[in-house]
């Protein structure tokens, strides 16, 4: 049985662990329902993330590593955001897996 | 009628291109598709064999194989043709019978 | 931290799609990338195929790795070799493939281009100088 969320009334597929099955399916709505469930409420701080991630998956394919998440944000974003516990204060289960479900990617390659 | 013959391994990995090219009598055509389709390039190490098969059989390459690789039909062999999913079928339906070099 | 640091070689010798080597070779080179240790990533034979520039998968369907080879400077791995009788071989030169950007770690200036080409007593020195070689 594949299991599903529910958002703006459209049903999703997501798979054993809770990543989307599709990241094609995607909607932002996607990321405030997933948010919900694990009791987070999105602000323009965790969207830079999200949103970060998924211009990093449309570019080379994968999701990031943390510490290749981290060194990337800092590139990007700013020295004051790319450490681990700027992330894990926005993300607490983890920036690289929980983001990355967020944003409708599958779980980060090098993740162990 | 002639017999088809395709090629869906890397010339330098397999014998499976020398092995047609033996076996395949004058007027048969190859069809070059996945990982053979690195042998319709110029430059490479059977290009002389590719040349000579040439003078005696009809080649193709599969454009869709190519390009999923980054090859451009611009280093493709003068003589061989690039074809398509649709063109590999009406060669597969023409043609005697298909001999698959696996 | 472990204090051994071993030497590990990545030997990639197939070419990208007409078999699964290529693609689940780049995976366990990016999660082996975690344990911090010596790590050279070599293209032998076909494998030089993997990373040709301008891969363009659509028409067959598949999913388009290439640029996920980018990442390796991302993921630390700066020791990136292509063998040169291989790329002649195939009709190639070293203008057909990607460049992979990176970062020196003690200086972190940007490197423009890791991939380094190199002859085959280089080849055979990596191999040599490998403690564990992981053959794809």
């Amino acid at each position: 049985m594949a299991n599903t969320i529910e958002v703006d009334g459209k049903q999703f597929t997501v798979d054993e662990e809770g990543y989307l099955a599709d990241l094609n399916d995607w909607v932002p709505g996607v990321a405030t329902v997933m948010a919900g469930q694990d009791n987070l409420e999105l602000t323009s701080e965790h969207w830079d993330i999200i949103n970060f991630l998924r211009e990093y998956y449309a570019e080379y394919q994968i999701a990031p590593a943390v510490r290749v998440l981290t060194k990337a944000v800092g590139k990007q974003l700013g020295k004051d955001k790319g450490n681990s516990k700027y992330l894990y204060s926005l993300f607490p289960y983890g920036p690289a897996k929980q983001a990355c479900r967020f944003a409708g990617l599958p779980k980060p390659t090098g993740c162990v | 009628m002639a017999i088809l013959h395709t090629v869906n391994q890397s010339p330098f990995e397999r014998n499976s291109l020398e092995s047609c090219l033996t076996f395949a009598t004058d007027g048969a055509a190859v069809m070059l598709f996945e990982n053979g389709v690195y042998a319709a390039l110029s430059g490479t190490g059977v290009e002389n064999q590719m040349m000579q098969a040439l003078g005696r059989l009809r080649i193709y390459v599969l454009g869709p194989d190519l390009r999923a690789r980054g090859l451009t039909e611009g280093r493709v062999i003068p003589g061989i043709s690039v074809v398509d999913y649709a063109d590999f079928v009406d060669l597969a339906v023409e043609h005697q019978a298909v001999q698959s070099w696996l | 931290m472990s204090e051994i640091v071993k030497k590990f070689l990545y030997l990639n010798r197939r070419a990208p799609y007409g078999s699964i080597h290529a693609w689940e070779a780049l995976e366990v080179v990016l999660i082996g990338a975690a344990f911090d240790q010596d790590v050279s990533v070599l293209f032998l034979d076909d494998g030089v195929c993997q990373l040709i520039k301008g891969q363009d998968t659509k028409g067959i369907g598949m999913k388009n790795f290439s640029p996920t080879y980018r990442t390796l400077g991302d993921y630390d791995i700066r020791k990136i070799y292509v063998d040169r009788v291989s790329l002649e071989r195939r009709g190639l030169t070293p203008d057909d493939l990607i460049e992979i950007a990176g970062e020196d770690p003690e200086t972190e200036e940007e490197i423009e281009n890791l991939v380094e080409v190199i002859d085959r007593a280089r080849v055979s020195a990596l191999m040599n100088e490998s403690d564990a070689i992981f053959s794809f």
